[in-house]
């Protein structure tokens, strides 16, 4: 026999802040290095971007430290460390364009948005105390989610980028607002399900050892099924359209625990690529692309043909087991490679070693999703954290496996690293929602007071003596 | 720069992400377990020893000889409370359903107040009080003041009960 105690949570955030302090050398020594290895000399805003990476690193901290001193300690110095990280490679393709008379400024926006999304993170975590109240506004975030998703298709107002109709123009900035969908359409789903999973779970008849839903119950994922299609037909974004459906099988499996959503969502999903491939072109294409990547007809083609994806292979396999280090590779080979191919630049100059301590740091994070989903007492907390670290290690997921030609490619970001605001913005949001339910989930839990017993006299010794006698357990 | 610099500061800087990394992945090590599972091993805790009422005090009891053979403690291993341990100190231990009961019986086959559990000289004794159904002593009827020898059952209604060292 042994006694089960649970872990107490020391208060203390002494290990974020350490953490934080490799987290923030991690981005400026990268920063530096771009410098030093392509001009020679470090950059000239060295000093201010330290600062300013060292102050919003900081001020998250302190601002966890006041609102939610119990949110999880590993979370906060993992993101900085991946904006960090991307900031820099970002810079390292700006200094490399061929174009002195007009060169990009990704990285200075980029680095705009970082500030802009840690505030908006320290701002959730501030103004949202419990993440409770979310549930309020479920049939809201419905609206919301489903809004934003439509956004870029109303005219005058959507513009379409590179064959996809998922920009929205404003005041002289594109953003992406199918983004900014994925949360609410997470809060929705997690208030959704946890009110009607014991249907979705428990009725149904068993087929070939896994419990099927009944016909009528499978109403909710042919909708957003049929809704994620839409956008892809729509706005011809495969990735928005396999984000949204994946998030909903997931959370739909995290809400029952029944394989068979798994299975009925793969099947649906399997039969909705396939009619896509088949009736749209771009999506053929990509199909085409993934498959015979290196005909030499496929890779010239463009648009739509392998260039892209086989260059960042090419550069991957440059960059070997230890990469070329920062700055001395060429990923500005490859187009987009600050946004859609960063890994494949990371992966060039970081080498498979450095690429796997970054995919091995997502992995981290998403784990950190999951566990505070276990660890958080109210169902629609354990849905919406198990949600959002699904979206994270899912959007990897593509991203990574596109890149590496495991999955034909999408048009998916790669979290905190892939130059744009609108998924900073999330990314940062999505990351002050969890550490705001993991405040919740590692709290400790408040004294039971249940039985006040009087203080014991002579008489009632023997009483003590058999209410502590029946605490023991037989060995 | 130098070529062997070049080098250091791209290898260095390769060694600093696995830092970070792995301190993280050490956090979560020290992290990941919601709960301590430790086994019980050692000699039992000893009870609190009461301190005798004002007005007993020249009814001190007897203090059993703190030989090894000496039984420090009280198991039930039959019954619904099987499992229960009460240390054994030098006061009485009062069997049976009654809520005032040291051990406190959930068992329709005992009696309110059924059987008492005391020290004498040196060894522990079983005394029925007067109960419907009896105490038993291994197979034999509890009628009077009974030492109890080392490993012996006392059953009472449901429930055995041991002394154990």
């Amino acid at each position: 026999m042994a006694t089960v105690t649970p872990h107490r949570v020391r208060p203390g955030r002494g290990v974020e802040l350490g953490l934080l302090v490799l987290a923030l050398g991690l981005g400026v020594a990268a920063y530096a290095l771009v410098g030093l290895n392509m001009t020679g000399a470090l950059p000239a805003n060295i000093y201010g971007y330290s600062a300013g990476m060292v102050a919003l690193g900081v001020g998250m901290h302190l601002v966890l430290r006041l609102r939610a001193p119990y949110a999880d300690q590993v979370i906060l110095p993992v993101a900085v460390a991946l904006n960090g990280i991307g900031l820099a490679m970002i810079y390292r393709i700006d200094l490399s364009t061929v174009d002195w008379e007009h060169p990009t400024t990704f990285a200075t926006r980029q680095l705009g948005w970082t500030a802009i999304g840690m505030i908006l993170a320290a701002v959730v975590l501030v103004a949202l105390r419990d993440h409770r109240t979310l549930r309020r506004y479920t049939y809201t975030a419905m609206v919301v989610g489903l809004g934003l998703v439509l956004l870029p298709l109303v005219p005058g107002l959507g513009t379409t980028i590179n064959g996809a109709r998922i920009w929205v123009r404003l005041g002289g900035q594109s953003l992406q607002p199918a983004e900014f969908a994925k949360i609410a359409l997470a809060i929705f789903f997690a208030g959704y399900l946890v009110t009607n999973r014991d249907t979705l779970a428990l009725a149904g008849s068993k087929v070939l050892g896994m419990q099927f839903p009944r016909v009528r119950d499978l109403g909710p994922i042919i909708v957003v099924w049929a809704a994620s299609l839409a956008v892809l037909v729509l706005e011809r974004d495969l990735g928005t359209s396999l984000l949204f459906f994946g998030l909903f099988v997931a959370m739909l499996y995290l809400a029952t625990e029944r394989k068979s959503w798994i299975f009925l969502g793969m099947l649906l999903f399997l039969g909705g690529a396939a009619l896509a491939a088949q009736t749209f072109s771009h999506v053929g294409a990509r199909f085409d692309a993934w498959l015979n990547a290196f005909d030499n007809d496929v890779f010239n083609q463009s648009p739509g043909g392998s260039g892209q994806l086989v260059r960042g292979l090419y550069g991957m396999a440059n960059g070997g087991l230890f990469g070329t280090g920062w700055g001395e590779g060429r990923p500005d080979l490859v187009p987009y490679a600050e946004s859609d191919f960063i890994v494949a630049s990371l992966g060039e100059e970081l080498g498979l070693t450095g690429l796997l301590a970054i995919l091995v740091a997502y992995l981290v994070l998403a784990e950190r999703g999951l566990r505070t989903a276990i660890g958080v007492r109210d169902g629609f907390g354990k849905l919406l954290a198990g949600g959002l670290a699904f979206v994270v290690a899912f959007q990897c997921f593509v991203v990574v496996g596109g890149v590496t030609r495991l999955i034909p490619l999408t048009g998916l970001t790669m979290p905190f690293m892939a130059y744009g605001g609108s998924s900073l913005l999330a990314n940062w949001v999505i990351v002050a929602l969890l550490l705001r339910i993991s405040d919740s989930a590692r709290r400790p839990a408040p004294l039971v007071t249940g039985f006040v017993a009087p203080p014991p006299t002579a008489a009632d010794r023997q009483d003590t003596q058999m209410l502590t006698g029946l605490g023991e357990v037989r060995e | 720069m130098s070529e062997l610099a070049i080098t250091l500061l791209r290898l260095g800087y390769l060694v600093l992400l696995w830092v970070f990394v792995l301190s993280t992945i050490g956090v979560l090590r020290r992290d990941l377990y919601g709960t301590k599972i430790t086994a019980r091993g050692g000699p039992a805790k000893k009870g609190r020893t009461p301190t005798p009422a004002g007005g007993t005090a020249a009814l001190a009891p007897p203090t059993p000889a703190r030989r090894d053979a000496a039984p420090t403690r009280l198991v039930v291993t039959e019954g619904p409370l099987r499992g229960t341990t009460l240390p054994l100190t030098t006061s009485a231990i009062l069997i049976g359903r009654a809520p005032s009961c040291t051990l406190v019986l959930d068992d329709d086959y005992s009696s309110s107040r059924h059987a008492r559990i005391f020290p004498q000289g040196t060894g522990w004794f079983v005394e029925d009080l007067g109960s419907t159904n009896g105490t038993f002593l291994d197979t034999t009827k509890v009628e009077r003041p009974t030492p109890i020898p080392p490993g012996a059952h006392v059953r009472i209604g449901q429930s055995v009960v041991e002394l154990q060292r």
